[in-house]
């Protein structure tokens, strides 16, 4: 009988809390209703709550195709006169380039820029004289300003910051008696502050005409799209070439480290930019999330000290910035009293995801960067969802994007040469309309300064997109044969390397690079093969021109030989498929090394038979086509001729550049160490590799290079790839790659 | 408290002992409670199907009977819409609010029909088809809610898409009535047809105060980056003409121009352009004889010659849409259809959804100065860019073109990338092709890194209960210099690991983790006693490796982080005659698998792994008890898109103490098995992710002819 009571009571209780949980479920919805039905009242037939549904029955189109395109529109005004209207009409704040710029100053000779010359006693930061330096050793920097497309002022209009001692004055003046002036047209000015306290305009205090700016903590507001350009804010000490690298060295998995959020800064107590810092302290928990700011900073911040600034102070003083830097998953980026801050490149380079809090500031570079892959856009009016915000970002996407951060770190931003050059080309794109970089070039490894448009706009053709594309690089190639010496019997090396390079099932085609003195001989003395051979003769016979993008290459690979090249069919067969793997690396037989000598305090070059190698020599190397384009268009003067001169160290330069795009060393295939034919005729050039002075050179070479890319762009690798049963004790039929173990 | 303790020991197992008389008085009491709960039910849902029940018989009359509201002379305007407004500053960002889905909630306000004082109606069309489709996209859609209190979008039923239908004042009027305008905060306004003669602004003249626009034909001028939306001029053509989708590739035509109301200025330029190339070019107009007016959207004439439009579209690689009195047409949407590649001519136009679409891989934009340079510049374009180009156009338009359903959730979209921009759709997502999407990869570690080789690696040794032969192998590896951690996982849950005592001494932590069951996913387990990013994994019988192997092993993972670095290599093959893939493990000269007996891998596959693997793989290894490295193959391939690498020359990997299970190894049953997990995979991944390649890994100076004492790794390969 008791259990009797005791079920009947839990199943009463039961059924109670049920019903009530029914009403309750009523009820809630009912009073959610209730204001808007209040609310909605005072218009009639107006239901609340009602659902949109689709309207049965026919409707009129929007539009009747008679209407609205069948008709002959001629009578509107001429498209060529809106275009003129158009320009000239919105001048300065509403400037696009469709209106404040001559676009035909850049069709004759490409795109040109020229910088004025500097005026003696004037003063200018040393940061403004980097950026010009960078345009002058450009590719795009002519000193004819009757070529030029973009004129950039010899006046440092940087810091327009009155109080600054920086602070040029007169520019007006100054900038109207330049007689090329123009009006502004084509110009760009560059600048990174500009208004001062207590307001922080953004007013230059200058009339800038019809010149584009390329702005620093530019807001959305002034910002005219798709003609001024948003760069980041740099210290005077940005290096200005080179450049560091990002911070990240590991994939720490689950990607968190010991802090979730954290900031260090001022604090403003009033006025412009206060709001946003004098509330972090609503989210800080002194655990994960650390958000310290301190008042003491300007001479009389004691008098606006408020309730929490001793505590804050004393806060801040506990954590180390750089510590937390290193140690933080996202770094936050609030406002100060300019929207832009340091704190952006420092998050960026320390791999701690930026969270911009700095609503209505237009990104660095915000044309071409898909910030949303490397930064969380919060909005300052959302402050106290922020920690929650980045706590529900998935692991892998945190990975992604701390990559992301690194990318762009090294590709845009580390030096001040960078964040001109990518100004310069975000302009260029917008002048070659339709030769520009698509999204994802920008976006994607190696960066838009390395992917030129001009070599083609399709992403197939580079070596950096098969794996985006799902697509595969074509399954030949062309070899470049560079030949010095004449013809003078069949039984010569290159002859023997021509025909074990045309039996290889991968050549499309030879190409005989003659930059032999002598003519060039008949037709009949080349070797018979099964697929063409083109002979070119070099232009100017100098070395560099075995790397010129000829047209007459149809392949994506290429395989660079030397005339007295020793290298079987199968060798040429197997580095091909290697290739396959790599294809933005050079692959190849070849291998040399770097080293620092400390003693020399400078860089060493070493053939000797070491355990790691950092170069492979383009005497026989595959490597993608596009390299030849790169180093004919990218690489300065400069190098190019000394390399000419020597007749020599154009391999080097080679590697030089393929690394600092790849960030990767090359690749060695199998075991091969004597490569080059030893039993030369002395009347040969390519005795050279006897030559003594030639080393020298070469270490030479090596320490001019470095300094051009600013950093020492080359990598060690400690392995080689060899065939899969490479010397494996099974019976020699079995394998593929067997000449090779014959060698 | 007691009782129902007593009650909850015991358990449900007492009902079915009860007496008769009870379990009959139970069953009432429950029907009762059933009862009043269905009772209930209905109270609460009845209201409801009245209130639906109205507004299907609304629906069944017709938009004629849409309440009127007269607008009186003097209401409100709106203010014309503010040039600087941005989301930040226009956008009240509140009312969206922080939900884990990220997803805004947006209000449609019910149709009403407004007339002036005198009857007139404000707009000629009222709703019309293409609004009414939108509308209902919008309302079927996860955006939509009927709860005008947790809306952050709003969408006015106010139909604007068409300027010329309208009257700009009264519909100002109509717009500032509705009841939670509030200065048009949060409203959003579709319009496609802005502007009107003579000079066609480029936005919508409706003053709207703060409201968003979606408008097709913004130039660069009118539009607010990154507050507007720009959408394309929809075409009906869509719905009306069903092209199928052609492959890329060459075409009758290169250049086409189909357009009929061009200005003279640019139709005299085109027949310039004709007159020099000819064939290549084909430059067609309105057909003047054809009487049928409706007839005449549908065809096109050169020299009296007649064509189909659209179809004609196809047959050219080209087509050329200029502006006209607009710069929004909606030619580019029939020609986004033929998959034609388009060439835009007209300057300073913002093109549809550019925020989020890379016009650049499907389009060709030129400046109208330059449209006589038109055929050199796209003779210029490589072909393998004219195809990719003519399949991105056809994706967008399926994608983002082809109906107002389209349009209409693409524009709510982009507003709901915005508004939880850390949730935001990839560039990838948007703009690769369902294709792309299926065979590119994406891996979250892209960036060339070499990670040091200070931190070292942890090497995780799976056990059951091999114990001698685990010691022999924990000895050996303790000899690898970059040996940061041994960690042994105990997959014996009947013994428990030897005591602390016993184990060898070795110079690294040694840690052992208990496993709750005996699955073969546990040696993947992503522990986090696993503190280095390079794992070992090795089974508890490979003694063989030497220790130079195994550093080397490990440098040559320290070059390709994001692959599997393992020493037996095995490959897929395809059979022919069974039609199915086959597991090959005899002497190849290729290789596509490396086991993970004995691989380095990084942790992050691990986690992967556990959490990652795609269907039932992972139980379904579990049960087999096997196939955990084929499984574990096919992930890292599958993201990273890269072959494994397989370092060192082959040895013979048997352990002296082997069992007959082991033995197994070589046995055709296994060989089967092996075959079928392949097989299994492929199907669940619905595709075949792993690369084969033809080299394997060595120290620079392996077998060269070169004292053994000067080499990094000489011990390697030895038997």
């Amino acid at each position: 009988m008791q259990a009797k009571k005791r079920y009947l009571t839990l199943f009463s209780a039961g059924a109670c809390l049920i019903l009530l949980f029914c009403f309750g479920g009523i009820q809630l919805p009912l009073s959610r209703r209730g204001p808007s039905r209040r609310d909605d009242r005072s218009l009639t037939g107006y239901h609340p709550g009602e659902r949109w549904r689709r309207f049965p029955g026919s409707l009129q189109p929007f539009s009747r195709w008679e209407e609205d395109w069948g008709d002959n529109h001629n009578e509107h005004i001429s498209p060529r006169q809106k275009r003129d209207a158009n320009s000239g009409i919105d001048s300065g704040k509403r400037c696009r380039m469709d209106s404040c710029f001559d676009f035909s100053l850049c069709g004759r000779n490409g795109f040109k820029v020229y910088v004025y010359p500097q005026q003696k006693g004037e003063k200018m930061s040393e940061s403004y004289q980097n950026i010009l330096s960078s345009i002058e050793g450009s590719m795009y920097y002519t000193p004819d300003p009757g070529q030029a497309c973009l004129f950039v002022l010899s006046l440092d209009t940087l810091d327009r910051d009155q109080l600054s001692p920086q602070y040029v004055h007169n520019l007006k003046v100054k900038i109207q008696s330049l007689h090329l002036w123009n009006g502004g047209k084509n110009h760009i000015i560059f600048n990174l502050y500009s208004g001062t306290w207590p307001d922080y305009t953004e007013d230059l205090g200058f009339d800038i005409g019809l010149a584009m700016l390329a702005k620093a903590s530019i807001s959305t507001e002034n910002f005219r799209p798709y003609f001024d350009v948003s760069i980041p804010l740099f210290s005077k000490d940005h290096p200005r070439t080179g450049g560091e690298r990002g911070y990240l060295k590991h994939n720490t998995i689950p990607p968190y480290r010991k802090y979730m959020l954290v900031f260090k800064g001022k604090r403003y107590l009033t006025g412009i930019g206060s709001d946003t810092r004098n509330a972090l302290y609503h989210v800080h928990n002194s655990e994960d999330v650390v958000l310290l700011t301190t008042c003491k900073h300007g001479k009389d911040w004691q008098k606006h000290k408020d309730a929490r600034c001793d505590k804050d102070n004393a806060d801040y003083d506990k954590y180390d910035y750089r510590e937390m830097l290193y140690n933080s998953t996202f770094c936050l980026v609030p406002r100060g009293r300019r929207l832009g801050s340091f704190r952006f490149l420092e998050a960026l380079q320390a791999a701690c995801v930026p969270v911009m809090l700095s609503n209505g500031w237009e990104l660095p570079f915000s044309e071409i960067i898909d910030w949303n892959t490397a930064a969380v856009i919060g909005d300052e009016r959302l402050l106290l969802q922020i920690p929650s915000t980045v706590r529900s970002i998935h692991p892998d996407k945190i990975l992604s994007l701390r990559h992301q951060t690194q990318f762009l770190w090294e590709a845009y931003f580390n030096s001040v040469e960078k964040i001109v050059l990518t100004t310069l080309e975000i302009i260029q794109d917008r002048v070659m309309q339709h030769t520009s970089r698509s999204n994802l070039m920008w976006n994607s490894l190696p960066g838009g300064l390395f992917t030129l448009p001009q070599y083609s706009t399709y992403l197939g053709d580079f070596p950096f997109y098969y794996a985006k594309l799902g697509v595969k690089p074509y399954t030949k190639f062309t070899a470049i044969v560079h030949v010095v010496s004449p013809l003078v019997s069949q039984s010569q090396p290159v002859m023997k390397l021509l025909l074990s390079v045309a039996k290889s099932q991968y050549c499309a085609q030879v190409i005989v690079l003659w930059n032999c003195d002598k003519p060039l001989p008949a037709k009949h003395r080349w070797p018979v093969t099964s697929i063409p051979v083109i002979v070119i003769e070099g232009e100017s016979k100098v070395i560099s021109s075995r790397f010129l993008p000829y047209d007459t290459i149809p392949t994506d690979a290429v395989l660079s030989l030397d005339e007295d090249t020793v290298l079987s069919t199968t060798e040429v067969d197997f580095a091909f498929t290697v290739w396959q793997s790599f294809p933005d690396r050079i692959v190849g037989y070849p291998a040399r090394s770097h080293f620092w000598d400390g003693n020399k305090e400078r860089w060493g070059y070493t053939s000797k038979w070491t355990n790691d190698y950092s170069m492979v020599l383009t005497g026989a190397a595959i490597y993608h086509k596009y390299y030849h384009y790169l180093y004919t268009t990218y690489l300065p003067a400069s190098l190019k001729n000394m390399v000419d001169q020597m007749s020599n160290c154009e391999d080097i330069l080679m590697n030089f550049l393929v690394s600092s795009v790849s960030k990767l060393p090359p690749i060695k295939v199998t075991q091969k160490k004597q490569y080059k034919e030893t039993m030369m005729g002395q009347s040969s050039r390519a005795s050279r590799w006897a030559d003594p002075d030639h080393f020298a050179q070469r270490q030479t070479c090596m320490n001019k290079f470095a300094s051009w890319f600013g950093s020492m762009p080359l990598v060690h690798s400690q392995m080689r790839l060899d065939p899969v049963l490479f010397k494996d004790q099974v019976s020699i039929l079995r394998k593929k790659y067997r000449d090779i173990e014959r060698l | 408290m007691y009782a129902s303790g007593k009650y909850t020991s015991r358990g449900p197992a007492l009902i079915p002992r009860m007496k008769t008389k009870h379990r009959i008085y139970y069953i009432t009491l429950f029907s009762v409670v059933l009862l009043g709960l269905i009772a209930t039910g209905m109270f609460q849902f009845w209201p409801h199907s009245i209130e639906s029940a109205a507004d299907w018989t609304l629906d069944k009359r017709s938009v004629h009977d849409a309440p009127l509201i007269r607008l009186p002379v003097s209401s409100p305007i709106p203010e014309r819409g503010d040039l600087s407004c941005r989301m930040h500053t226009c956008f009240d960002v509140y009312r969206c609010g922080y939900n884990p889905k990220n997803r805004i909630k947006v209000y449609i306000y019910p149709l009403q029909k407004f007339v002036d004082e005198l009857g007139v109606p404000i707009s000629s069309t009222g709703l019309s088809r293409e609004y009414n489709d939108l509308l209902s996209a919008i309302s079927d859609s996860d955006f939509y809610t009927d709860d005008v209190t947790r809306a952050c979008l709003f969408v006015p039923s106010v139909d604007v898409l068409n300027q010329n239908s309208l009257r700009i004042r009264e519909t100002a009027q109509a717009l500032a009535m509705l009841p939670r305008w509030d200065k048009g905060m949060n409203h959003l306004l579709f319009n496609m047809l802005p502007g009107g003669p003579p000079d066609y602004n480029t936005a919508l003249d409706v003053p709207r105060d703060r409201a968003l626009l979606a408008g097709g034909g913004f130039s660069t001028w009118t539009y607010r980056q990154g507050y507007d939306v720009s959408i394309p001029v929809y075409s009906p053509l869509s719905a009306d003409v069903e092209l199928p989708e052609r492959q890329p590739g060459p075409r009758r035509y290169f250049i086409l121009s189909s357009q009929t109301a061009i200005h003279r200025e640019y139709r005299a330029e085109l027949e310039r352009l004709k007159e020099e190339n000819g064939e290549a070019l084909l430059l067609l107009d309105k057909c003047s004889n054809l009487s049928q007016a409706a007839a005449s959207a549908r065809k096109r004439c050169y020299k009296g010659q007649v064509y189909d439009y659209p179809q004609i579209l196809q047959e050219s690689s080209f087509c050329v849409v200029l502006r006209g009195a607009r710069l929004g047409q909606a030619a580019l949407s029939d020609v986004l259809q033929a998959g034609c590649v388009p060439v835009i001519l007209a300057d300073s136009y913002i093109l549809p959804f550019s925020e989020v679409l890379d016009w650049k891989r499907a389009s060709v934009v030129i400046p109208e100065e330059k449209l006589s340079e038109m055929y050199t510049i796209l003779k210029s374009i490589p072909h393998r860019q004219v195809e990719e180009m003519q399949r991105q156009a056809r994706w967008f338009w399926e994608a983002y073109f082809s109906s107002m359903k389209a349009i209409g959730l693409t524009t709510l979209q982009i507003i709901n990338d915005r508004i939880y921009p850390y949730a935001a759709r990839t560039y990838e997502q948007w703009n690769n092709p369902p294709v792309v999407k299926w065979s590119s990869v994406n891996s979250p570690l892209f960036l060339p890194l070499i990670p040091p080789r200070a931190p070292g690696f942890t090497a995780v040794v799976l056990t059951y209960d091999r114990v001698e032969s685990l010691f022999r192998v924990i000895t050996e590896i303790s000899k690898v210099p970059s040996l940061a951690k041994l960690l042994v996982v105990w997959n014996n849950q009947n013994k428990s690991p030897p005591e602390e005592s016993l184990w060898p001494k070795i110079g690294v932590p040694l840690k052992v983790v208990r496993t709750k069951e005996n699955k073969l996913s546990n040696r993947f387990f992503p522990y986090d006693e696993i503190e280095t990013e390079a794992v070992l994994a090795i089974d508890d019988d490979i003694i063989m490796l030497t220790s130079d192997e195994l550093q080397f092993g490990y440098e040559v993972w320290r070059e390709f982080p994001d692959r599997l670095v393992g020493y037996p290599g095995r490959l897929h093959l395809w059979d022919h005659e069974m039609g199915k893939w086959k597991y090959e493990s005899e002497w190849t000269n290729e290789v596509s698998m490396v086991l993970t007996g004995a691989a380095f891998y990084h942790k992050y596959f691990n986690y992967l792994y556990t959490y990652k693997m795609p269907g039932d793989i992972k139980n379904w290894v579990d049960a087999h008890m096997n196939c955990e490295d084929i499984a574990m193959n096919f992930l890292v391939a599958n993201i990273t898109g890269k072959a494994p690498i397989k370092v060192t020359p082959r040895k013979k990997f048997k352990c002296p103490e082997c069992t007959a299970i082991d033995g197994l190894s070589l046995d055709q049953t296994h060989m089967v098995e092996r075959s079928e997990c392949i097989n299994k995979f492929a199907s669940v991944f619905g595709t075949m992710p792993l690369k084969v390649v033809e080299h394997r890994a060595d120290p620079v100076l392996y077998k060269d002819d070169f004292p053994e004492k000067l080499k990094s790794f000489p011990n390697i390969g030895s038997l």
